[in-house]
């Protein structure tokens, strides 16, 4: 027995003695992680997390929370003399008088930008894949909290220095929260002690942002790894996964190790882009006055949404009976937020309650597979990317040479527009991919090759999917049925609880819309029944393999005629 | 690192089988079998596994020889950079703009090729030298027993009767009554994080015979101290030139115009498109800074049209008609300040704004 086994045994025998660990903790090391590269969304946002906790930590110990105005004369020479606040000045010693203090300021900023980018992507991804479903819909709420949170945490986070850009930031908090009906006036003056901007706001947004929400966050996280871990992570459809097992390689060493690897990989880019990719260059903008701006000010890309609403919006305020509604300023700031955020929280909820659908699912959706939900995402997809935009329309006006006004009247229609057309689009992709795939799975790859028969005619060759592919096109689950609705059933029948009544009219027609998909011709049992071509079932069986092109052009046909009939 | 390629060749025995097994694995084990047992393992007999699911040997030694090599170089590279950083640290002296971009450089550099060093040592390991594997675990479903489920509905009903709680309403009610003060009392604690707003939204510092001063410089102004029509100069009331809070309100525009450019309205006239023709001096008109819509600086002005746009969000006003909103999100004009030369002859305002400047508020009317 080595030295080092002796060593490991003698450590684990006396944790063991103390917590009993060794069968809890092998489970642990043989528990399965699934492989697939957008799981890594996720992991990004979690690794930039922990380099914003020791980054922040860092800025902590030289950065002063305080609005007493000093006179600068330290080593950035030319803003000597001018007055500022001490966060601002000592932002600027971070800057230029602490070793690594710029270094650990970008990678701070930049690891915040990947922080929120990643919960997003990852988000996307959840969604898309329908991997919010049940069980999990709890960590897809916790999940949405986080990324409100987060947005919060970057707006505080970025406005602590109390430079031009960042003051501006609170400038049009102040504005949107005066926008608030009957108590806007008295949120305005709690949060900032009085009168914009006083002396306060900078104090009170570093507690919130170095105690209060980072606090929040460690607890959400945790428990959202902690249910994530519980409940096992999905999978994506393949070879030997089922809605009942985890295929992948244990966390010990696999999953270890190449999580490992994945932390130094973000840290990495992080570091990479601090060094080479200047961010938030407070120096140059200067301390905060309400009296000053400058051009093309633009806050950090998660608030750009917020900002492109604000700029779209026109001018529309109530006067009347002494009181004023802005809702040019309240619309804006609080209606899209509100639909993207409000709709997928309930989303997973309403799914449920329209396709009736309550089992398990541990198998990730391929996207196409569920059209109406995919659409529907890349409407909200769309809807934010325009907002997205105009929060950067004059950029944009600027590098098109067009007018700034006309890219803000396109935004105005393209915020209704954009997301039907996407909603139209994308459905009518996804379908044509099943089509796709119901094409592959009746009749094979096609392989170029063209053979004579003996007869003279001419036929393409083809070889049936390999297994592996077979396995993903096979993952499509038929749509999930509801109870017969009154429409369905005859006029003397009562229909089931859950589908009477006007509710259940909605809900029907809702179910007819969300399961919309190509009709799968019976596969459960066999394929290509409907075609025939004598590839009856087995999945790899020969009989797959050589269809006539006269055949493949008559099944196409069929595939099309029954586009829009009933499911 | 999506490292689950199925490996070419492997035995497809295992197609169509039904429950647990191996889906791919190198080299396969003696029979599949799952991991963790197939639910007999959960209720805890306890026992090891006597065969080893991990494979301890690598399919190609020479392989995996080079791949170490290469793995302990980039080890060694990180552990150089690391070293680098250290080094940078030290030597490196900041205080400077050219010094500080030198240092980060050489930090932000040193830590990254440690990092990458790191990361891609790593994978490789994991790619190259640690055999490929693939196992299955079985999921059980996540509602218990119906059994369970039942005794845990005893248990808890046992307690909540063992309690008294169910059987002493009084009781309840008074706990109830007792935590709801308890819940309100944090938010009225809140109360004093700022005053009341009051009316001080609707005034700003600017009052009778106080000096315009053009912001930055701090002196005051004559009309004739504009040589010709044209750019639009930021002004300051006299004695706030300081005074951030003052400022937020206060903060005021003059442009001169060619004669003839400005459109008058009737004396006395706040609103409709003109300017209000005497609270002018010898073409020269003040504004409010702050933007009607949500308070940032209409800062940039276009001579040629005579329009004020506001950066933030492009609220567009026209200047020689009373700074009515030409675009944008904001409703209001810029509010117009009545101003007056002293004795002097400087500018000076004639009072307070006529309505309130900036963004609007609900109590605002």
């Amino acid at each position: 027995m080595s030295m080092t086994t002796k060593l490991l045994e003698g450590t684990g025998g006396w944790l063991d003695d103390r917590f009993h660990g060794a069968r809890g903790v092998r489970t642990l090391f043989r528990k399965i992680f699934p492989d697939h590269w957008t799981f890594l969304l996720g992991e990004i946002a979690l690794y930039s997390f922990i380099i914003l906790l020791l980054t922040g930590t860092f800025l902590t110990f030289f950065f002063q929370p305080s609005m007493t105005e000093v006179v600068y004369h330290g080593s950035y020479t030319h803003l000597d003399g001018v007055r500022m606040s001490e966060a601002y000045a000592s932002t600027l010693n971070i800057s230029f008088d602490v070793r690594g203090g710029l270094l650990m300021r970008q990678i701070h900023h930049w690891a915040a930008d990947l922080f929120v980018a990643a919960i997003m992507a990852h988000m996307l991804r959840i969604f898309f894949t329908g991997a919010y479903r049940k069980p999990r819909e709890v960590n897809w709420l916790i999940g949405l909290a986080l990324l409100t949170l987060s947005l919060f945490e970057g707006l505080f986070g970025y406005s602590l220095p109390d430079d031009l850009l960042s003051g501006t930031g609170l400038r049009i908090t102040e504005g949107v929260l005066l926008s608030v009906p009957i108590v806007g006036t008295y949120l305005s003056y709690f949060l900032f002690g009085g009168p914009y901007p006083g002396n306060l706001i900078i104090p009170r947004l570093y507690i919130i942002h170095v105690l209060l929400l980072p606090g929040i966050f460690l607890a959400l996280i945790t428990a959202h790894l902690f249910i994530m871990f519980h409940q096992k992570h999905t999978q994506m459809p393949g070879k030997g996964r089922t809605n009942t097992n985890v295929v992948g390689a244990p966390t010990y060493p696999y999953f270890m190790a190449k999580t490992g690897a994945f932390f130094f990989f973000t840290f990495a880019a992080v570091a990479l882009a601090s060094t080479f990719a200047q961010i938030n260059p407070i120096w140059l903008y200067g301390p905060y006055t309400p009296v000053g701006i400058s051009a093309g000010s633009q806050p950090d890309f998660y608030m750009g949404f917020l900002e492109g609403s604000l700029r779209m919006m026109p001018s529309w305020t109530w006067d009347a009976w002494g009181h004023t509604v802005m809702w040019n300023v309240f619309i804006p700031a609080f209606i899209p937020l509100g639909l993207i955020f409000t709709g997928a929280a309930l989303w997973p909820f309403l799914e449920q309650w329209i396709t009736g659908d309550r089992s398990e699912h541990h198998v990730n959706d391929r996207p196409r597979n569920a059209p109406t939900r995919t659409a529907l995402g890349m409407a909200a997809v769309t809807f934010y990317g325009i907002l997205w935009l105009e929060g950067a329309n004059d950029v944009i006006a600027d590098h098109l040479d067009i007018s700034l006004y006309l890219t803000t009247e396109i935004a105005r229609y393209a915020i209704f527009i954009g997301p039907v057309v996407a909603y139209i689009v994308t459905k009518r992709i996804c379908l044509g991919l099943q089509r796709k795939d119901m094409h592959l799975l009746e009749h094979g790859v096609e392989t170029g090759i063209i053979r004579q028969l003996p007869s003279g005619e001419y036929v393409e060759d083809t070889r049936p999917v390999d297994e592996d592919a077979l396995a993903v096109l096979e993952a499509r689950q038929p749509p999930p049925s509801l109870p017969v609705g009154a429409s369905a059933a005859g006029a003397d029948d009562v229909p089931p609880p859950g589908m009477r009544g006007g509710l259940g009219r909605v809900r029907e027609r809702l179910n007819e819309v969300l399961t919309e998909s190509v009709p799968m011709d019976g596969h459960g049992n066999g394929y290509g029944n409907g075609h025939g071509n004598g590839h009856g079932d087995g999945h790899a069986g020969p009989g797959r393999a050589a269809i006539s092109s006269g055949g493949s052009e008559q099944a196409e046909g069929t595939a099309e005629g029954q586009e829009d009939g009933p499911d | 690192m999506s490292d689950t390629g199925v490996p070419e060749g492997l035995p497809h025995e295992t197609e169509g089988h039904a429950g647990p097994h191996r889906v791919i694995g190198t080299p396969p084990p003696a029979q599949a079998r799952t991991l963790l047992g197939d639910g007999s393992d959960r209720a805890g007999d306890g026992a090891l596994p006597a065969q080893r699911e991990l494979p301890a040997d690598l399919p190609d030694p020479a392989r995996a020889k080079r791949a170490e090599r290469l793995v302990a170089g980039l080890f060694l590279l990180s552990m150089v950079a690391g070293i680098g950083f250290i080094a940078a640290y030290v030597g490196l002296e900041v205080h400077s703009v050219d010094a500080v971009l030198r240092s980060n450089l050489a930090l932000g550099l040193s830590m990254s090729v440690a990092f990458l060093g790191l990361a891609a040592g790593a994978t490789i390991w994991v790619r190259h030298l640690m055999p490929n594997v693939e196992l299955t675990e079985q999921r059980h479903p996540l509602h218990s027993d119906p059994e369970d489920r039942q005794a845990f509905a005893e248990t808890f009903a046992e307690g909540a009767e063992a309690s008294q709680f169910t059987k002493r309403p009084l009781l309840r009610r008074t706990l109830i009554a007792a935590t709801v003060p308890l819940v309100a009392a944090p938010v009225v604690l809140l109360r004093d994080l700022g005053p009341l707003p009051g009316t001080s939204l609707r005034h700003t510092v600017w009052r009778k015979g106080m000096r315009l001063l053009t912001y930055g410089a701090n002196t005051p102004i004559r009309p004739g101290d504009f040589s010709s029509p044209g750019g639009m100069i930021t002004v300051v009331p006299d004695g706030y030139q300081d005074n951030l809070n003052a400022l937020a309100a206060a903060t005021a525009i003059i442009i001169k115009f060619q004669p003839g450019v400005m459109v008058f309205g009737k004396p006395g006239q706040v609103r409709g498109g003109y300017v209000t023709p005497n609270w002018t001096v010898d073409n020269i008109v003040c504004y409010s800074k702050i933007c009607t819509h949500v308070g940032c600086p209409a800062a940039l002005y276009e001579q040629t049209t005579h329009h004020i746009l506001c950066p933030c969000h492009q609220s567009t006003f026209d200047a020689p008609r009373g700074a009515q909103v030409l675009f944008g999100p904001a409703p209001r004009p810029l509010p117009q300040l009545p101003i007056t030369t002293d004795a002097e002859g400087y500018l000076v305002a004639q009072g307070d704004f006529h309505e309130p400047v900036g963004p609007s508020f609900w109590e605002r009317g």
